[in-house]
């Protein structure tokens, strides 16, 4: 696919805090349609990478095109067609399911909110607690309604930070599975940042793996993991983590 | 739909989701008018008590006293309204949500002056109530001057708001303190309850370039002369203009370095 259509295309991106690197030039393309994956250890960038593509954190280098738009200068008309979803970010827990919904469709300008909502609530099984506060449903209900908050408008990008972390293998399979169908109804891109090897081999068509706020490898997950010679992506990623990128190759 | 309609349905979606804490919960409906009227009352009573002793010109101290008890309360419900919904964001974590939305900074400004002003006017209207029942103290009798003078106290209370969200960003949550205080330390200051004359002569020129202090003296010379004091009016709104325009600044440059230095994403802890 030409450049020019990708969804993302981040250009020799750079961010120090004083004396510390936490991305260093990292470059990557995406397309509609497609899910790449940041992989890393705590500390890698990941989420300093996330940040700097939503916007809420300025780059001191490179550049972030998303769907057509430069972030450093017209973020907002991106982010009208973005959306994001991570367990460390919360909804108001004091309002219901419903009204969190209702607040990020104005946000979002969402045309026929309430039947959004309503395909939403049939989409993710909330009728059962959707006028029930956000902060008093489990771990599980909390992830399907911020996943709904993140589809609300339908985005054409979506970046998840470590969207399955801590809930059961069933839910996250729930989660999964949500997500491969708005992808291949919608054709959106997704950038996912996940510790969650089996999941990262599942959704991911191609894989970024950071250390130290650089790109020491990428590719698809069967390619790394026939590189390495490893069982799956998870030993790729132990191999990395404790030898590097360049050890791994010899 | 245009960008106008636009911009007001995401400034209308952060204003209804601050309105939709306050539809369910007493406790912070009855925390609105908890402290106007707990103030009202007190400074009520002292006017009662100086009007009974000393009859005559004490009379109209009294209806100062109580005016400027209601209208002080303007300015510190809407500075106090802003910044409290601002933290509300942060307590709840929310704050990643809203700024990664097409949300633009000077809407969620807007939805914040917003909520404050509803907070304020329901927040003083049982004290505007009790004025009139326990003191005869009639606030709408000083006439339409008293939409300037709650104008000019509005946006008084608002950029200090701005300036409080300002450290905010620059110093995270350990600055929420002053949210409450900033307005309150202003209070000796502001001249509500005593003229500019009463303080000594090297706090003058701190009282004279607060609006508070004018928009007081106008209402003072309004309750006493009956008629407004468009020189006091004048200088306070000129004084709000050019305190608005800086606290903008600052908040403006408060939030681009915490773009830069990543205090949008830790700004709770």
């Amino acid at each position: 696919m030409c450049r020019c259509m990708d969804a993302l295309i981040v250009t020799g991106l750079v961010k120090r805090f004083d004396a510390v690197i936490a991305v260093d030039g990292i470059s990557f393309s995406l397309a509609p349609g497609r899910t790449i994956g940041l992989l890393g250890g705590n500390g890698a960038g990941k989420t300093t990478t996330i940040s700097m593509l939503l916007g809420i954190l300025l780059p001191d280098q490179g550049s972030i095109i998303a769907l057509g738009h430069d972030i450093a200068h017209d973020r907002f008309a991106a982010l009208a067609r973005m959306n994001y979803s991570s367990p460390y970010v919360a909804l108001p827990m004091r309002l219901t399911v419903a009204e969190n919904l209702r607040v990020y469709g104005h946000l979002y300008n969402v045309p026929k909110l309430e039947q959004r909502i309503g395909a939403l609530v049939d989409e993710f099984n909330l009728g059962d607690f959707l006028h029930r506060r956000a902060g008093a449903l489990s771990a599980g209900q909390k992830t399907r309604v911020a996943l709904a908050k993140a589809l609300i408008n339908q985005p054409d990008l979506l970046l998840l930070d470590e969207p399955t972390a801590s809930l059961d293998p069933d839910t996250a399979d729930y989660v999964r599975t949500r997500l491969e169908i708005y992808q291949r109804t919608s054709g959106a891109a997704i950038l996912l940042a996940s510790h969650n090897m089996a999941e990262v081999e599942r959704l991911c068509n191609d894989v970024l793996m950071l250390q130290s706020g650089r790109i020491v490898d990428r590719g698809t997950p069967a390619d790394l993991i026939a590189r390495y010679g490893r069982a799956d992506l998870e030993d790729v990623f132990l191999q990395i983590a404790r030898f590097g990128a360049q050890g791994a190759c010899a | 739909m245009s960008r106008f309609a636009q911009s007001a349905r995401r400034i209308w979606g952060l204003m209804y989701r601050h309105l939709c804490l306050y539809r369910k919960s007493w406790p912070r409906l009855l925390e609105l008018g908890y402290w106007p009227t707990l103030e009202l009352l007190i400074w009520g009573f002292t006017a009662r008590f100086l009007s009974n002793e000393h009859p005559g010109p004490v009379l109209a101290i009294g209806a100062a006293l109580i005016g400027g008890v209601l209208l002080w309360e303007v300015a510190l419900r809407a500075q106090i309204g802003v910044t409290l919904s601002f933290l509300e964001e942060i307590w709840s974590r929310n704050l990643g949500h809203v700024f990664v939305s097409p949300l633009r900074p000077y809407e969620l400004i807007l939805s914040l002056l917003g909520v404050s002003m509803v907070r304020a006017l329901v927040g003083l209207a049982p004290a505007t109530l009790l004025a009139a029942l326990l003191y005869h103290f009639n606030v709408f009798a000083i006439g339409p001057l008293l939409i300037l003078l709650m104008l000019n106290l509005f946006l008084m209370g608002w950029w200090m708001a701005l300036l409080v969200i300002s450290l905010l960003f620059r110093y995270g949550a350990s600055a929420e303190a002053l949210a409450w205080t900033l307005a309150f330390g202003l209070t000796p200051v502001a001249c509500v309850f005593y003229p500019i004359t009463a303080l000594p002569n090297w706090l003058r020129p701190v009282a004279a370039a607060l609006p508070a202090e004018h928009i007081f003296a106008g209402m003072r010379a309004a309750l006493a002369l009956q008629r407004p004091a468009w020189a006091q009016l004048g200088a306070a709104f000129a004084l709000n203009i050019v305190w608005t325009l800086i606290a903008v600044l600052v908040f403006a440059a408060q939030f681009r370095a915490a773009r830069r230095t990543g205090a949008l994403i830790s700004i709770g802890e």
